[in-house]
């Protein structure tokens, strides 16, 4: 492996500036670690072409004018993104072979920003997991193991589990991710990594695979919190063709960071204290308040009273949009075609059976039950009014405090096959990460240690309503106290 | 509440997913299962609550009336599994 692969996003746009390497030298070692990392299955497509286009164009404009502020820098794209002339299929089979003719705005943006394309990273289909093993391409392999002398395969969770590994394994220095309820951060947890989901309508959805669109959002997923603020500065903008993007400039994070936190409080929620947790997925969290008062801030104790209620509403409402978002996928415009026996509605249910995956048509089925006649209100409307209470927990909360500091996930990575029998045990990995979701609130999850297995613990930190400013310098503080720089031995 | 398997046929055919009866037979317990999960929500007490409908306050935007995009038609017939003649084609529909 090369040590190019090995940089930041941050050291290699220096190096590349300073003429210390060629953006073609990333390029091609980053496509080498792509190609020789094929057991992960994080890639669901591989375009070292594209990544050598744009690093050509980089090293060409380097003493330029024409330089920008990604040139030089390859990143990998979740599957769900639209990629011009590149399959783009959200980890579904129903999308198979679907090239679309345009780029979303976010991965459209970081290619007018300069950056070259590695390739498409593999997901849970359609987003809808917490460990990879949804996709229709099979589960993406962490590339951590236990130190148990165990050879267990684990999961770099999900749903942005190709983008997870491809950033732990050095296959990506940076990668786009999507967090509809925790699939940035709970991955980045899992892989020693940093990401974030920055205040919905940030980054606009349009070409984005839609899941349940009042939660998703897209984030970048690195190994640094500069990194993330790098990239979150070239995926975000304001978008006409999204009606929830946000028409606010986009700030400059990248300058913004500090790790200063005096005068910052942070409050503790008493509610995330939870039965069952290991005790380690605790004491990572009394560290993180540990380094938050070591820079600067007060910490408070907070109460976020409807917090268990969280995941259910979560349940009701992102299969509902779920089950009504997928309603496109029939056979007639794009992707799989099955013909049924007889008319056209055989052909949609025919084509739809064929291609969706098994927790994709349980989440349409509860979507479509929560909706129909007669329970919309006793479960949808429901779940929206227990929303607004959740929401105005925190907004109640933020009086007393400017950043919520949390665990990421309730554990750390799990075996594959581990939860894959039991649904609710799967979404309860996102206990600690829905409720800001369905606030839309920004959060970010960064690496605070190892446990007793050596795998990476996440913490989790939660801002005000765009003040991802407030969250990245939170982070950079616990990054510059935690010293993380471990890495999975190779063995892939 | 809880669902049997005639209602989780029905379910499908509003989904309009193609289920055999061994899926609809596993799929009840299943639903059953995470629907007696999520009515834990019939705890909270929501009186008087507005339902969210938007997350974060955005005022909805009015564009000019004017074209703006248009004349893409191969593109978006390009992903079709069967396109004739500038059109998508489906089974026939008419006797």
């Amino acid at each position: 492996m090369s040590e190019l692969t090995l940089k930041t996003i941050t050291e290699l746009r220096e190096g590349f500036r300073a003429g210390d390497f060629s953006a073609r030298e990333i390029a091609e070692a980053f496509n080498a670690a792509v190609a020789a990392a094929r057991s992960l299955n994080a890639f669901t497509v591989e375009t070292p072409d594209l990544a050598l286009a744009a690093a050509d164009v980089a090293d060409r404009d380097r003493t330029t004018d024409a330089l920008k502020p990604l040139s030089g820098i390859p990143l990998g794209i979740k599957d769900l993104f639209a990629t011009e002339g590149v399959d783009s299929t959200s980890g579904s089979n129903i999308l198979k072979g679907f090239k679309p003719t345009y780029d979303s705005t976010v991965s459209g943006n970081l290619k007018k920003a300069g950056a070259g394309m590695l390739g498409k990273l593999n997901m849970d289909e359609f987003a809808m997991g917490s460990s990879n093993e949804t996709s229709a391409y099979g589960p993406v392999i962490s590339p951590w193991k236990r130190n148990d002398g165990g050879n267990a395969a684990l999961t770099p969770g999900g749903s942005s589990g190709g983008s997870a590994a491809a950033v732990a394994a050095g296959l990506a220095p940076g990668v786009t991710g999507t967090d509809t309820g925790g699939s940035i951060r709970q991955p980045a947890a899992f892989t020693g990594i940093s990401g974030i989901k920055p205040t919905y309508g940030r980054c606009s959805r349009w070409g984005i695979v839609a899941f349940a669109s009042s939660l998703d959002q897209a984030g970048p997923m690195a190994r640094t919190v500069r990194d993330c603020a790098i990239m979150l500065e070239a995926m975000a903008s304001f978008d006409p063709k999204d009606a929830t993007s946000l028409n606010l400039p986009v700030p400059q994070w990248e300058a913004g960071l500090s790790s200063d936190l005096r005068g910052k409080k942070v409050g503790i929620p008493k509610e995330y204290r939870i039965d069952g947790v290991p005790a380690e997925i605790n004491a990572i969290w009394d560290q993180g308040i540990e380094w938050l008062k070591d820079a600067g801030a007060e910490v408070v104790e907070i109460s976020l009273p409807h917090t268990k209620y969280a995941l259910p509403t979560y349940y009701i409402i992102a299969p509902a949009e779920a089950s009504s978002n997928l309603a496109r996928y029939d056979g007639v415009r794009y992707g799989l075609r099955e013909l049924g026996t007889r008319s056209l509605d055989d052909m949609y249910a025919a084509t739809r059976a064929a291609g969706f995956g098994a927790e994709v048509k349980r989440r349409i089925m509860i979507g479509t039950y929560v909706l129909s006649a007669g329970f919309y209100d006793a479960y949808f409307t429901k779940a929206q009014k227990v929303r607004t209470l959740i929401k105005r927990d925190f907004t109640e909360a933020f009086k007393q405090c400017d950043l919520i500091l949390t665990p990421t996930a309730p554990s750390a990575a799990f075996g594959l096959q581990e939860k894959m029998s039991d649904p609710l045990a799967m979404y309860l990995n996102d206990v600690f990460a829905v409720p800001a979701s369905l606030a839309g609130l920004p959060a970010m999850s960064v690496p605070g240690g190892l446990d007793g297995q050596g795998l990476p613990l996440g913490i989790h930190l939660i801002g005000r309503e765009l003040d991802e400013q407030g969250v990245l310098n939170a982070g950079l503080a616990i990054e510059e106290r935690a010293g993380f720089n471990h890495r999975p031995a190779r063995w892939w | 509440m809880s669902v049997n398997a005639d209602q989780v046929r029905h379910v499908a055919r509003l989904a309009r997913l193609a289920l055999g009866d061994d899926e609809i037979d596993r799929m009840v317990p299943e639903l059953n299962n995470i629907l007696g999960w999520v009515e834990q929500l019939g705890e909270v007490d929501t009186d008087g609550v507005e339902p969210l409908t938007a997350v974060i306050d955005n005022h909805l935007r009015l564009r000019d009336d004017v074209v703006n995009d248009g004349n893409v038609r191969d593109d978006i017939l390009k992903n079709a599994p069967d396109a004739q003649h500038g059109f998508f084609a489906v089974p026939k529909v008419i006797e």
